[in-house]
C-alpha cells in the first residue's frame, strides 16, 4: 500500500513536467512557424516601402536599406498629372457601383429567399451560373453594344450602369444570409399589416445590416480592384482611367524609377487597407459567409 | 357549393397578385440576366460564325473561325495548357497552403490578432498593385528576393522574365494573397466539435490520425468548395498574368506601343487574355468569340460540378 503511494507520487510529477515541457515545445514550434509565415506575408510590404523612399539612383541598385530617406517621392507621385483624376474616377466607379448594386440586389435576394414561386430553383441556378461566368465570355458583344450602339466607350458608364441590374454574387450572398432569419419575423410583420416591401425595408433590412455591409464592402473592393473592365471601356480616354489602369501606365512612364512606382503602388493599396482596419468585422464576416454558411 | 365558385376567382386574383409581386422584386435581375447574360451569349455564338473586324459589316463564314482557333492560331493550345497548369498547380498549392495557414492560426496562442491580420493583409492588396510590387521584388537584376537568395548562396531564378519560372512566380503571388482561404478554413476548423478530438485522444490518436479521422471529414465540404471555386477563379485568371508580363517586359507604353500578352514566350498566356488579344488588339471578333465560348464551356462544366456536389454551398430549401 505504502509502496504504491510512494512510487505513484514521483511519476505523477515527472508526467506533469513532461507534459509541461511538451506544451512549451509545442508553443515554440507553433509560434516560430507563425513568425516565419508573418515574414513571408509582411516582408514584401517592407521592401516595397523601403524602395519607395529611396533616391532614383539607389532604387536602381539592389540595396535593401535607403541611404537617404526621400519622402518627396510621395509628393511627386501625388502631383503626377492624372493621378488625382484616376483617384476621382475610381471613387466614382466604386461608390456609385456599390450603391447601385446593393439597392438593386436586395429585393432580388429577398424574393429568392422568401417567395415560393415556380422556377425558383432555376432562377437560383441562373444566379450561380452568372456568378461563375468569366467576364471575358460576354465582353466582345457587350463592348460592341456600348461602343457602337450607345457610344459610351471611353467612359466608366458601361461599367456602372449594369450594376443597377443587381450583381449575382451580391444576390447570392444576401440570399444565403436572409435564409438564416427566422420566418416568424416576416409573419409578425404580416400580422401587423406590413406589405412585402415594408416588411423588407422595416423588418428584414435592419436585421441584415451586417450582411449588407459585407456585400457592400466586397463590391467596393471589386470595383476598386477591377482592371479588366476599365482596360476594355476606359483605356481609350485618359480622362476615364482608374487607379488600377493608371498605375500600370505610371510604370510605363517611369519605367526606370522603381522608387516612384513603389510609392504609387503603396498609395493605391493604402485606402483599401485603411478601410479594412475600420470595417474588419464586416469583412471577415463576409468572407466566412461565402464559404461556410450554407 | 356557391361559396367555392365565389372563392375561385378571388384565389386566382391573389395568385396573380403574388406573381406580379415576385416579378417586381426580381425585375432588376431579370433585366440584367437578359441584357448582360443571355443577349451577349447569343451574340457570341452568332459572331463565332462571322468574319467581323468591328467596322465593316459582318460576313457569314461558317466554321472558319473555329478551324482557325483550333488548328492555325499558334497560341490556342499553349494558352489552354497554361490555363490548365495554373488550375492544377495554383489551386492545389493555394488549398494546401491555405489549410496549413488556417490550422496554424487556430493553434497560435500569443499574438493571434497580430498574426491573423498579417496573414490576411496581402489579400486586400489590389491585384495590379500586388503584381507590380511582385514584379519589383522578383526582378532578377535588382530585386530584393534575388539579392537575399544570392547572399545565401542560392540560385537566383529569372522569375517573371524566364518562361520556366514565370508561372511559379505567379503561383507565389497567388500564395501571398491567401487571406480569404485562411479565414474560410479557420472558421471551418473552429466548428469541428471538440468532443471528437477528445474521443480520438482517448483512443490514442496522434496528430496525423486526428487530422485524418476527425479534422478532414469535418471540413471536407469546405475543402471541396475551395477547390471548385478556386478552379473557376483560375479559369478567369487575367489581371496578374497581364500586368506581370507588361511590367517585367517593360512594354507598357500608352497608345503607341502594344503589349502582346503571354510574356515571356507565351508562358503566361491564358484563355481570357486570348479573348482580349484577339478581340481588342487584332480586331478578330469572330475568333475572340470562339475562345470565349471555349472558356464558357469549361467554366459551366465546373459550375455544374459545384451545383451537383453542393459542396456545402447552395441550399435550395430553407
Amino acid at each position: 500500500m505504502t509502496a504504491i503511494t510512494l512510487s505513484a507520487k514521483p511519476t505523477a510529477t515527472v508526467g506533469l513536467a513532461v507534459a509541461r515541457r511538451r506544451a512549451a515545445l509545442h508553443w515554440v514550434a507553433v509560434h516560430s512557424m507563425a513568425v516565419a509565415a508573418a515574414l513571408f506575408f509582411l516582408l514584401p510590404f517592407v521592401f516595397v516601402f523601403l524602395t519607395s523612399v529611396m533616391t532614383d539612383r539607389q532604387a536602381l541598385t539592389s540595396d535593401l536599406w535607403p541611404q537617404h530617406w526621400q519622402w518627396s517621392n510621395y509628393a511627386k507621385v501625388w502631383n503626377t498629372p492624372g493621378f488625382l483624376v484616376w483617384w476621382r474616377n475610381t471613387l466614382l466607379y466604386a461608390g456609385l457601383g456599390t450603391a447601385l448594386t446593393v439597392v438593386s440586389s436586395v429585393p432580388v435576394a429577398y424574393a429568392l429567399a422568401r417567395f415560393r414561386f415556380r422556377g425558383r430553383n432555376l432562377a437560383l441556378m441562373a444566379v450561380v451560373s452568372m456568378m461563375m461566368l468569366p467576364p471575358q465570355v460576354t465582353v466582345v458583344p457587350m463592348y460592341l453594344f456600348w461602343a457602337k450602339q450607345l457610344h459610351l466607350s471611353g467612359s466608366l458608364w458601361p461599367l456602372i450602369i449594369p450594376m443597377a441590374c443587381g450583381d449575382a454574387f451580391t444576390i447570392f450572398l444576401l440570399r444565403q444570409f436572409l435564409l438564416t432569419i427566422p420566418k416568424e419575423y416576416v409573419e409578425a410583420a404580416r400580422v401587423d399589416g406590413c406589405g412585402e416591401l415594408r416588411t423588407l425595408l422595416r423588418v428584414i433590412l435592419p436585421m441584415a445590416r451586417p450582411a449588407v455591409a459585407a456585400v457592400a464592402l466586397f463590391q467596393f473592393f471589386y470595383c476598386w480592384n477591377d482592371y479588366f473592365g476599365p482596360q476594355i471601356y476606359a483605356s481609350e480616354n485618359e480622362g476615364a482611367w482608374t487607379l488600377s489602369y493608371g498605375l500600370e501606365s505610371f510604370k510605363g512612364a517611369h519605367h526606370t524609377n522603381w522608387n516612384l512606382t513603389m510609392a504609387a503602388t503603396l498609395l493605391v493599396m493604402a485606402p483599401v487597407i485603411v478601410l479594412f482596419f475600420f470595417a474588419q468585422k464586416a469583412f471577415i464576416e463576409g468572407v466566412t459567409l461565402t464559404g461556410v454558411k450554407g | 357549393m356557391s361559396s367555392t365558385i365565389a372563392v375561385a376567382p378571388a384565389l386566382r386574383r391573389k395568385r396573380r397578385r403574388q406573381t406580379l409581386r415576385t416579378l417586381a422584386f426580381l425585375s432588376p435581375w431579370l433585366i440584367g440576366f437578359g441584357v448582360f447574360f443571355a443577349y451577349p451569349l447569343v451574340s457570341t455564338v452568332y459572331f463565332s460564325f462571322m468574319k467581323y473586324d468591328g467596322f465593316s459589316a459582318p460576313v457569314f463564314t461558317g466554321l472558319k473561325n473555329w478551324n482557325y482557333v483550333f488548328n492555325h492560331y499558334p497560341f490556342f493550345w499553349q494558352g489552354l495548357r497554361n490555363t490548365l497548369w495554373l488550375v492544377l498547380v495554383m489551386v492545389s498549392l493555394r488549398v494546401l497552403f491555405g489549410l496549413g495557414i488556417g490550422m496554424l492560426i487556430t493553434k497560435v496562442k500569443t499574438g493571434a490578432g497580430f498574426f491573423r491580420t498579417a496573414f490576411y493583409l496581402p489579400y486586400l492588396a489590389p491585384p495590379v498593385a500586388a503584381t507590380t510590387a511582385f514584379a519589383f521584388l522578383l526582378n532578377p537584376g535588382t530585386g530584393p528576393v534575388n539579392h537575399l537568395l544570392g547572399s545565401l548562396g542560392l540560385p537566383q531564378p529569372g522569375w517573371f522574365n524566364d518562361p520556366d519560372w514565370s508561372k511559379p512566380a505567379l503561383s507565389l503571388l497567388a500564395l501571398w494573397g491567401i487571406g480569404d482561404l485562411m479565414v474560410i478554413f479557420m472558421a471551418a476548423l473552429l466548428d469541428v466539435p471538440r468532443e471528437q478530438y477528445e474521443a480520438a485522444e482517448l483512443d490514442g490518436a496522434r496528430a496525423w490520425h486526428k487530422f485524418r479521422y476527425v479534422t478532414y471529414p469535418n471540413i471536407s465540404p469546405i475543402v471541396m468548395f475551395a477547390v471548385v471555386t478556386g478552379v473557376i477563379q483560375t479559369m478567369q485568371y487575367y489581371t496578374q498574368a497581364m500586368v506581370a508580363g507588361k511590367v517585367a517586359s517593360g512594354v507598357i507604353g500608352g497608345s503607341g506601343q502594344q503589349f502582346e500578352p503571354g510574356y515571356p514566350h507565351g508562358s503566361t498566356w491564358t484563355l481570357p487574355q486570348m479573348v482580349y488579344s484577339l478581340g481588342f488588339q487584332r480586331f478578330d471578333t469572330g475568333s475572340a468569340c470562339v475562345v470565349a465560348l471555349v472558356l464558357f464551356g469549361l467554366s459551366m462544366a465546373f459550375t455544374s460540378l459545384l451545383l451537383r456536389r453542393r459542396a456545402g454551398f447552395v441550399t435550395s430549401e430553407d
